[in-house]
């Protein structure tokens, strides 16, 4: 029996944890980094989805259509694979940097398309009379948007961005297919090593709540924030 | 002009009608360079070679590598879904139990699968049993766990041998998406039920049901119509997620249209990305089109009072965001 106790002995997890750790880091400079350019990435396109001119709405909905419905180990290999490796486009000699802003762009890119989403959401819960009675009182266009009608979009998405953050946190283990060396490649380096035997299921349990380190106190604070700006109507 | 931009927008005059014509010509100006710039670097790298494209027009990489490999995902994806789907009635239902015993560990059970990555989970099924049935083979348990692979591992192809439990990918990924999606349909069925009007429940309770019955008679019947489209948006999600397979080497779409078809024909990568995209996002669409149609169709209906749960982004908050203000929440 003293067997089983083994497979809870978290000796082997501890002797490795530099390695586990470096592995966190690398996945939050990535969540950081994408979490960053994917809100970016989202405001730049739901001003082309909203906007009045025909083109750029087209391109807007083309690209959340295409993002959303691709896998984003499809997205990132394409970046890896294909952008960066076949077609030459490097953001620096040292490969480990390129694979780096790679992963960062691949997953904002894709995250991108469901900010984009959200925050358009968020447009259409601004009622149209307060958009009408702003024009009616001689605001102009810029002055109905900074004060009437982006305050009331922005706190209705506090919540759904909330949890496409958290999504893309957990997504950045997909990155382990695009060469980026994150917390789920170096689990499953120790995994793939034989010499690893005993400290299989510390790691999994070790990563596990390493993630909802990281994604619990998140959801807490959008939470917070959600219901704490929520619009009374 | 769509309906949202008129919370943005009044009804263009003269001057603005000029603007936008401008601003529409710049645009498609800005479109056209950016599409050259990327045509001439795809030029520059020798990617419009006839032969890099040719592959996919020959019938045998279809037959041979493509469509099993789309089989092999749809495979996985209907298999997920329908356990899934199980796993999200059971454990939505539990988290809604009037017992605390039945609804705290249901609803940390759902909270955790939903806090951490799917692809962790995948790396539990595919890698861990490997290594942890070796120390239980030595115990008493060794007996049962053999017994219990030998009779139920067959489905999934899980086998035991000397001891030692091996996983295949295909087993590994369902056991993941399972887990995750079930976990988030939880969420959804528990949403959907505590949607319908308490009033449902009221009469229910007044004419004379019991617990049951006012669950099984009232409130799923209306619950369900009200979260088919969030459901509906859940398998797209989960059909997306069958791509992680490629990371421990399961032959789904991904696998051999991006890595075995590159191999065998000059390294055609981006070729073989957009034409495996091009299949993902026809019958991502073609799901998502269902999901509207149904929510559409169950917006117009009359048949409940509740709201129809979107299929707009991320139907469930994500654990903790929710938690504070919803009603039943742990």
């Amino acid at each position: 029996m003293e067997q089983l106790l083994d497979l809870f002995d978290f000796g082997p997890f501890f002797d490795n944890i530099d390695a586990i750790l470096d592995g966190f880091w690398a996945t939050i400079r990535l969540s950081i980094a994408a979490g960053i350019l994917s809100l970016i990435i989202g405001i730049v396109l739901v001003s082309f989805r909203v906007s009045p001119v025909p083109v750029l709405r087209t391109v807007g909905t083309a690209y959340v259509n295409v993002l959303r419905n691709t896998p984003l180990t499809l997205v990132l290999l394409m970046c890896s694979l294909g952008l960066s490796d076949t077609l030459r486009l490097v953001f620096s000699e040292d490969s480990g940097v390129n694979y780096y802003w790679w992963a960062v762009l691949g997953l904002s890119g894709y995250t991108g398309a469901f900010v984009c989403e959200a925050l358009r959401s968020g447009i259409n819960t601004v009622p149209l009379g307060q958009a009408e009675a702003a024009r009616s009182i001689g605001l102009t266009f810029s002055q109905s948007l900074r004060m009437i009608i982006l305050p009331q979009a922005f706190r209705a998405v506090i919540a759904p961005l909330g949890s496409i953050l958290i999504a893309m946190i957990k997504n950045t283990t997909v990155a382990a297919a695009a060469s980026y060396a994150e917390t789920a490649v170096v689990m499953k380096q120790f995994m793939d090593d034989p010499t690893f035997q005993g400290g299989a299921l510390p790691l999994f349990i070790g990563v596990a709540v390493g993630f909802m380190i990281l994604t619990l106190p998140t959801g807490f604070f959008f939470g917070w924030l959600a219901k704490r700006t929520a619009v009374a109507r | 002009m769509s309906k949202e931009a008129n919370v943005l927008f009044d009804a263009p005059g003269p001057r603005a009608r000029r603007r936008n014509n401008l601003l529409t010509a710049v645009s498609a100006l800005l479109l056209l360079a950016l599409v050259t710039v990327a045509a001439l670097r795809m030029n520059d790298q020798g990617q419009f070679a006839w032969r890099l494209w040719k592959p996919f027009l020959n019938g045998d990489v279809w037959a041979n590598l493509i469509l099993p490999g789309l089989g092999n995902t749809l495979k996985a994806a209907v298999v997920a879904s329908v356990l899934a789907i199980l796993f999200g009635v059971v454990f939505g239902l539990a988290r809604l139990s009037d017992h605390a015993w039945i609804r705290v560990p249901a609803g940390a059970v759902v909270e955790f699968f939903r806090a951490i990555p799917l692809l962790i989970l995948i790396f539990l099924a595919f890698f861990v049993p490997n290594k942890v049935s070796p120390v239980i083979a030595e115990t008493p348990f060794g007996t049962f766990q053999r017994v219990m692979v030998d009779t139920f591992g067959g489905i999934f192809g899980v086998e035991i041998n000397a001891g030692v439990i091996t996983v295949p990918a295909f087993a590994a990924v369902v056991f993941g998406l399972v887990l995750y999606n079930g976990s988030v349909l939880a969420e959804i069925v528990r949403a959907g039920v505590n949607s319908i009007p308490r009033g449902q429940s009221e009469a229910a309770y007044s004419i004379g049901l019991r617990k049951n019955g006012v669950l099984r008679l009232v409130l799923l019947p209306q619950a369900i119509t009200v979260m088919m489209p969030a459901i509906v948006s859940q398998m797209v999600v989960l059909l997306k997620d069958t791509a992680l397979g490629f990371i421990i080497a399961y032959g789904e779409l991904l696998q051999a249209g991006f890595k075995q078809v590159p191999a065998n024909y000059e390294n055609n990568v981006i070729q073989a990305g957009i034409v495996v995209a091009v299949v993902y996002i026809a019958i991502n669409m073609a799901l998502s089109s269902v999901a509207n149609r149904l929510e559409r169709r169950s917006r117009r209906s009359r048949k409940t009072s509740a709201k129809t749960m979107g299929t707009g982004t991320g139907a469930p908050p994500a654990p903790g965001v929710s938690m504070a203000g919803a009603p039943g929440g742990p």
